[in-house]
């Protein structure tokens, strides 16, 4: 319990978003509360890779694979069931199955970092193709038709256990707010477990964690598929807040949204991506509303920009310059101080403050 | 008969196209360690040069031959001087950089011809038949020039001085450098010649398959699995790779039909990087080029 003690700045995060949640309804319009289900699913899925690749070190190019997983499982899972209580958990466990299998051949094959990345861009872009083409009557799982480029139109959310009481908008607005905060306490306590800090170690320096007896390959399977569930849960609310599933989840430009926010929002910061997520959702439908300048275009300015000039993010990057302001000020302050106390010998007093 | 020599047709068309979609990126990665995600891109501009430049009466031969190659190894070259050079040693950087790229790429051509197919152009070249089975001329010429083009960089790494001073440059560039080399123009040629390679081969596909700003994705996945699966070693592992997976791709696609295809392509690539981690030329043909 010692790490929940230690999340002040989490809790804090989580209180502002549970005022958000309860004011959002009553502030916002019924339209933006729609639209802010699907954000809030990005979101998540947004933190997810935040786990995998900020704190993890796994540079996964195919976070969307499992959130489209997800998606595909809950909507194929909660037509078939008659409801959505248990598809919900169906889509978390089916995005995490396939990500231990997936990360079994990868992480025990030990490939290296860049190999991944292309390995998981692969897998999402064949996914793609695949359900793409599955547009036949003969396509169906279960009761669900696949629909192939078209999609299938997700079932609404329901109470636990009453399949026949749908959820309100501002509901599903709740529930989904519920899920982001709970899954960003989740991640931000996972960091701080034993657990999280080998892994933290494993990106520093993988060769000397497993010098230190850690099965890395393990510990590597283990926050991938644990990040993959998470992906999951966002895929949910994603195609509960379109209202349909389409293979476009698995297409190339939502695979490289997800890398841009992450990028934008800061690597090794939970909040950063989510963030980034919000602002850059917006950002990409003002853009879309216009005609001027292409969304592609403004992506990938963005992408290159913040790779060559700000790689390690927004968030990380405010961080560092307010401790650096802080420790410059603390410095000046205990200069001065010094300088009071020894008028004469101020080159003294700041050559003695390096070596302490 | 008929029958087997049409298939065992398809499936080494199969291959060719693998190969011939592969190896620009496989010389960028192979020489150097640079894996270009805006590979997709390269393959498509070489399409539009050809569909502008037939469109503006130019010959088709002349357009795909000569134009496509010229047009984007230029575009490779400029595109290394302004980005990719500041990112040497930094694979991760560099990936994330070349993603950005492409999606500029795809918002450029977007804007100025639309997002929408632009004039096709008819493949040339007749039909050819096998017995009672008829296929495309166009595609059999493919596989011709996907061997030539293995030939001629194979002649140009291992015959030219250029490519020897490449080669060298890229085993030990501080050597190299001590020996007067200019190693930043040796990255920057090496860098336009994968383009280069990228634009003819997207070039040559663009009568089949047409072009489109986001083509670039229908390759992209297929030709890194193809670089990824082959390894280090440029020629050997594009080749032994293609082999390999475009004859699962052509079989699992003519018995079950070409979704499947794909997906055992993959299957396949992930169980054997599962088995090689290094790709087949980390295992076998290691000192091959």
């Amino acid at each position: 319990m010692r790490e929940l003690r230690e999340m002040k700045a989490t809790w804090i995060i989580a209180v502002f978003g549970i005022l958000f949640t309860l004011a959002g309804p009553s502030v916002l319009e019924l339209f933006t509360i729609i639209t802010l289900a699907q954000v809030i699913g990005l979101s998540i899925l947004a933190l997810s890779l935040a786990l995998v690749w900020g704190f993890g070190g796994i540079l996964c190019f195919g976070q969307t694979a499992f959130f489209g997983l997800g998606a595909y499982a809950y909507v194929i899972a909660a037509i078939n069931f008659g409801g959505s209580s248990w598809a919900i958990l169906v889509a978390m466990l089916v995005a995490a199955a396939f990500a231990a299998i997936l990360g079994y051949f990868v992480f025990y094959g030990r490939v290296s970092d860049v190999y991944l990345a292309v390995i998981t861009l692969t897998v999402t872009l064949i996914l793609y193709s695949l359900i793409r083409r599955t547009s036949g009557p003969e396509y169906k799982i279960g009761n669900a038709l696949l629909g192939g480029f078209n999609g299938i139109s997700a079932p609404p959310l329901n109470y636990p256990w009453d399949a026949s009481a749908f959820l309100f908008p501002e509901q599903v607005f709740y529930v989904a707010m519920l899920a982001l905060i709970i899954a960003y306490v989740f991640c931000s306590w996972l960091v701080r477990t034993h657990f999280g800090r080998v892994c933290v170690a494993i990106r520093e320096n993988e060769d000397r964690a497993e010098l230190l007896a850690y099965d890395t390959r393990l510990y590597k399977l283990g926050i991938f598929t644990v990040g993959a569930a998470i992906a999951g849960l966002g895929g949910i609310f994603f195609c509960i807040g379109v209202s349909r599933v389409t293979p476009d989840v698995f297409s190339l430009p939502q695979s490289a949204l997800t890398i841009i926010w992450v990028i934008v929002g800061g690597r090794g910061t939970l909040i950063g991506p989510i963030l980034a997520t919000f602002a850059l959702y917006y950002l990409t439908s003002a853009l879309g509303s216009q005609s001027v300048l292409n969304t592609n275009l403004v992506l990938g300015t963005i992408l290159i920009i913040f790779v060559l000039g700000v790689p390690k993010g927004v968030v990380p990057a405010i961080s560092d310059l307010m401790q650096s302001r802080r420790g410059r000020k603390a410095l000046r302050a205990r200069e001065r101080r010094l300088q009071r106390r020894r008028p004469s010998s101020t080159h003294n007093a700041t050559t003695t403050e390096g070596a302490e | 008969m008929d029958l087997l020599v049409s298939i065992i047709f398809q499936i080494v068309y199969v291959i060719a196209n693998l190969a011939l979609i592969s190896l620009g990126l496989a010389i960028i990665f192979g020489m150097m360690r640079v894996i270009n995600l805006a590979h997709g891109e390269f393959l498509m501009l070489g399409g539009y040069t050809v569909v502008v430049a037939t469109n503006n009466g130019v010959n088709i031969w002349i357009a795909i031959l000569i134009l496509s190659p010229l047009v984007v190894g230029l575009i490779g070259i400029i595109v290394e001087r302004l980005l990719i050079r500041f990112l040497y040693g930094r694979m991760v950087d560099t990936l994330l950089a070349t993603w950005g790229l492409s999606l500029l790429f795809i918002g450029l051509i977007t804007s100025i011809f639309g997002a929408s197919t632009a004039t096709t152009i008819s493949p040339p070249l007749g039909v050819i038949t096998i017995g009672e089975y008829t296929s495309s001329g166009y595609e059999l010429f493919l596989i011709g020039i996907t061997i030539l083009l293995l030939i001629a960089v194979f002649l140009v790494l291992k015959m030219t001085t250029l490519g020897l001073v490449a080669r060298g440059t890229m085993q030990n560039a501080e050597m190299a450098s001590a020996l007067g080399v200019s190693t930043s123009r040796i990255y920057m040629l090496t860098f336009g010649l994968g383009a280069a390679v990228s634009g003819l081969a997207g070039g040559l596909l663009a009568p089949i398959t047409g072009v489109l700003p986001t083509i670039g994705t229908v390759y992209i996945a297929k030709a890194f699995i193809t670089v990824i699966s082959g390894g280090m070693a440029i020629l050997a592992g594009t080749t032994s790779a293609s082999i390999l997976l475009g004859a699962v791709n052509g079989v699992v696609s003519f018995v079950t039909g070409p979704t499947l295809g794909e997906v055992a392509l993959l299957l396949a690539a992930i169980i054997l990087l599962r088995l090689m981690p290094r790709g087949i030329t980390g295992s076998i043909f290691r000192k091959s080029l």
